[in-house]
């Protein structure tokens, strides 16, 4: 670039580089900045909730089992996860404190135009949930031998409850973004409620909810039975790792496929209250009047309006969305070229979402058809599977909330505030520098918990901490187990 | 409409943002004493006293900014660009400071590598609070609903030295805090730094309290009009009666009194900056009724306010007692 589009003529070839910067700072304008570094830390953040739902609720079974059938197992395993489920709170706790702030700092005009409709909600979050989570953590973590069992318990369970409760208003604030109901605008251009009941319970929100909920309790099984493979694989502790192994599969064998169901439901709903981001989706450009087909792969090209290489099935995405071979069905040609989504991520991030959803099934089944051979617990093949998927529920979630935030685009608040209208009146060197300092803090900090997290998984299950009252343990059902729990420690060392 | 409910969601805010500073402030106070303290036994006590409780304290700063988003959002959407610099600085101090508490028991080559992250990332984080007081106190311009100021007002003699004023404070919390919760020679330590930040806490908050009324003229017709004026009496002479009881508690070898009558100062000195503040929200561009939500807004979050806050000051109260008493070095889950 010539130094004279700049506009500050330099006066020393020295200065040049300091040019150069402020030419690619104009490259990118504030407001693709700021969607940059939203983009990055909400990916990021998005990570850590998916896993600590799924986790937390876990927990609180294991704790429950433990109380009730007096399993020295389920405790051992409840300290294991406890361990991994702090590490993983605590980033989940720094980087929405992030979130939060973000608002303000980088989406002004927008937090004063939607404040007043989707403050109260996160309003009603950080009451409800984060404080429920935050308060009895701390007993959670450290308190079981001030309290005793049962109150600790009680701890597990808030903790858990904390979680859910704070996606189920988080979602609302989501949903309401997307398919936006039961408000007015004022002279201010501020959005105002006018039926709360109609802004929680908005169209997209149960089934927005019930995909997220779902997806995390799936993302929490692979990551538990991934581990648990890869101690039946090393033969470390093998009641513990079979334990984790056995429930793990329980739920991806049942939860995979209603979470296929939830995810159609979904798609449905979308179709109805934002066609353009299931246009996008399933890559039609063209309207097609009789009968639309199924693009399984393809390469979009929104310049010339049209996917490159498909691979198609006739009529199959009609039947899918409109349950009719010969339904017409609309194309982004219906839409002006401007509140065009972009087209290829959403294609594609889709598909990637889709995929792992299968494949996730596929392996729920093949666990199941092992439980009934009874080589569950020696399946080295499909130990070697459920490793390999361990880390699938998180490229799912972050590909699933890509497909459906990239496809509200060009909106904020879905046809009703543009991203472009939604920006702080803040330079762009503002945005740029904060967004590089969070990729480096990132990167340090939550690549150093991924390994924590990985070395902690690696290592046994831990032992029952002595001081507490043992009393008559069960051996375990189907193979003979350690009498006690002090044993159970030993064993497997 | 016969209730304004600006002005209660104001005093609501306020007591979010005061809870959040005296719970906080002690637990980043703690970060901020840890190059004070060398052994590694030290400080893995120090780093436990807080570790049950810190993650409640925090909710507090998410709370304020949530809360101030739910019911005063042209505050929350002036604010925060204003403050840009400080508040991204503040982040990423908590971030590091948040992960070190389970990052540091995992790491036995990298420990010096959190012990710097906790307590770099405490101090980072209360001196760039302390520079968004300062900021905010010196008033924060706002044409068409938006910040009309530049991005480096933020930064002058006045906010530097609030920041190091929090700074300061907040180790003073930390250090009276170390006094209640643990024993032997730590106490000890803490005992003599609490009484040195006492007096520089007192100072500072001197120093910032005769700066403070020569920045608005509001301000000075506060603080010497009648009947203002019965505060700029009452406030310094209860700050000395503050201090009075913090000195004599750490030389009567008192546990708790020295936290108790820190946390009196911390709360005096808030006060103060309200009496300056009232009734703007941003000052000196908009007060409380111009920053606020809608009242269907304002109606909808209060009536969960009214049933949920106490609930949580109950259950964190409980938390808190739970953990009460002397932290044993032996303890904690790692």
């Amino acid at each position: 670039m010539q130094i004279a589009d700049i506009g500050r003529p330099s006066r020393l070839s020295l200065r040049l580089p300091s040019e150069r910067i402020s030419a690619v700072f104009e490259a990118f304008d504030a407001t693709v900045l700021a969607r940059i570094q939203f983009a990055f830390t909400v990916s990021f953040h998005i990570i850590f909730p998916a896993f600590s739902i799924g986790l937390a609720s876990y927990l609180a079974v294991l704790e429950a089992l433990w109380l009730w059938k007096k399993d020295a197992v389920y405790l051992e395993l409840f300290n294991f996860w406890k361990t991994i489920f702090a590490v993983a709170f605590g980033m989940g706790v720094v980087s929405g404190i992030v979130m939060s702030y973000q608002f303000g700092t980088n989406w002004s005009v927008f937090s004063d135009k939607a404040g007043p409709v989707i403050g109260p909600l996160m309003g009603y979050e950080v009451l409800t949930a984060f404080f429920l989570e935050a308060g009895f953590l701390g007993v959670m973590l450290f308190g079981l031998n001030r309290v005793g069992p049962r109150l600790h318990f009680f701890a597990t369970a808030m903790v858990a409850l904390g979680t859910l409760i704070s996606a189920t208003w988080i979602l609302a604030v989501n949903s309401w973004m997307q398919t936006p109901a039961g408000f007015s605008v004022n002279e201010a251009g501020q959005f105002i409620p006018e039926d709360w009941w109609a802004v929680i319970f908005n169209p997209s929100f149960p089934y927005r909810l019930v995909h997220m909920v779902l997806a995390a309790y799936l993302t929490t099984a692979f990551v538990v039975g991934a581990c648990g493979a890869w101690h039946l694989l090393r033969k470390t502790a093998p009641r513990r790792a079979r334990t984790m192994f056995s429930m793990a599969m329980w739920m991806a064998a049942i939860v995979a496929p209603i979470q296929i169901f939830a995810g159609d439901q979904h798609g449905l709903n979308t179709l109805e209250h934002q066609p353009a981001k299931v246009m996008a989706m399933e890559g039609h450009y063209q309207s097609h009047p009789d009968g639309a087909p199924l693009i399984l792969f393809g390469l979009p090209n929104s310049a010339e309006k049209r996917v490159d290489y498909a691979l198609e099935i006739p009529k199959l995405s009609s039947l899918i969305l409109k349950h009719a071979l010969d339904a017409p069905l609309a194309g982004l040609d219906t839409i002006p070229e401007e509140r065009h989504p972009p087209v290829a991520i959403v294609f594609w991030s889709f598909r990637v979402m889709v995929a792992i959803g299968f494949a996730m099934l596929g392996l729920g089944l093949w666990s199941l058809w092992c439980r009934l051979r009874g080589t569950l617990d020696t399946s080295a093949a499909l130990h070697r599977a459920a490793v390999f998927m361990g880390p699938a529920g998180f490229v799912a979630v972050l590909a699933g909330w890509i497909t459906t935030e990239v496809g509200r685009q060009p909106y904020t608040i879905y046809g009703h505030l543009l991203t472009a209208d939604s920006i702080s009146p803040i330079a762009a060197p503002a945005v740029g520098a904060s967004l590089v300092a969070f990729i480096i803090v990132y990167f340090l900090v939550f690549g150093a918990g991924t390994f924590y997290i990985l070395r902690l998984m690696a290592r046994l299950p831990r032992d029952t901490m002595p001081e507490l009252d043992e009393g008559p343990l069960r051996t375990a059902g189907v193979t003979p187990g350690p009498a006690t729990a002090n044993q159970g420690g030993r064993h497997g060392h | 409409m016969a209730i304004d409910l600006p002005l209660i969601w104001a005093a609501i805010i306020a007591f979010a943002v005061l809870a959040y500073v005296v719970l906080d402030g002690f637990d980043l106070g703690v970060g901020i004493l840890f190059p004070f303290f060398r052994e590694k036994h030290d400080r893995d006590v120090m780093m436990n006293s807080v570790a049950p409780v810190w993650d409640g304290n925090e909710t507090w700063l998410v709370l304020g900014g949530g809360g101030l988003l739910a019911v005063f959002p042209l505050a929350y959407a002036t604010v925060l660009p204003a403050l840009y610099a400080p508040i991204v600085a503040m982040l990423i101090g908590l971030i590091f400071r948040g992960v070190a508490f389970e990052y540091r028991w995992r790491t036995q080559r990298g420990e010096f590598l959190w012990n710097w992250a906790f307590a770099g990332g405490s101090m980072l984080a209360a001196f760039a609070q302390g520079l968004a007081l300062g900021a905010l106190v010196q008033g924060i311009p706002v044409e068409n609903r938006a910040y009309a100021g530049g991005w480096w007002d933020w930064l002058t003699p006045f906010s530097i030295v609030t920041g190091l004023a929090i700074v300061i404070g907040y180790a003073l919390l930390g250090a009276t805090w170390l006094v209640m919760k643990t024993r032997g020679e730590l106490a000890e330590r803490a005992r003599g730094i609490a009484l040195r930040t006492a007096l520089a806490t007192v100072a500072a908050m001197g120093i910032v309290s005769l700066w403070t009324p020569f920045l608005e003229p509001v301000y000075l017709e506060r603080w010497f009009g009648w009947p203002t004026a019965i505060f700029s009496v009452v406030v310094p002479l209860l700050v000395l009666g503050c201090l009075y009881l913090l000195l004599k508690g750490i030389r009567d070898r008192h546990d708790v009194q020295p936290f108790v009558a820190a946390l009196g100062l911390f709360v005096l000195g808030y006060i103060g900056i309200g009496i300056s503040f009232f009734p703007f929200m941003v000052p000196p561009s908009l007060t409380i009724w111009d920053a606020a939500a809608p009242d269907e807004s304002l109606a909808f979050l209060l009536v969960g306010a009214l049933v949920l806050v106490p609930m949580i000051l109950a259950y964190t109260a409980y938390a808190y007692w739970v953990f009460r008493g002397k932290v044993d070095p032996e303890e904690g889950y790692h």
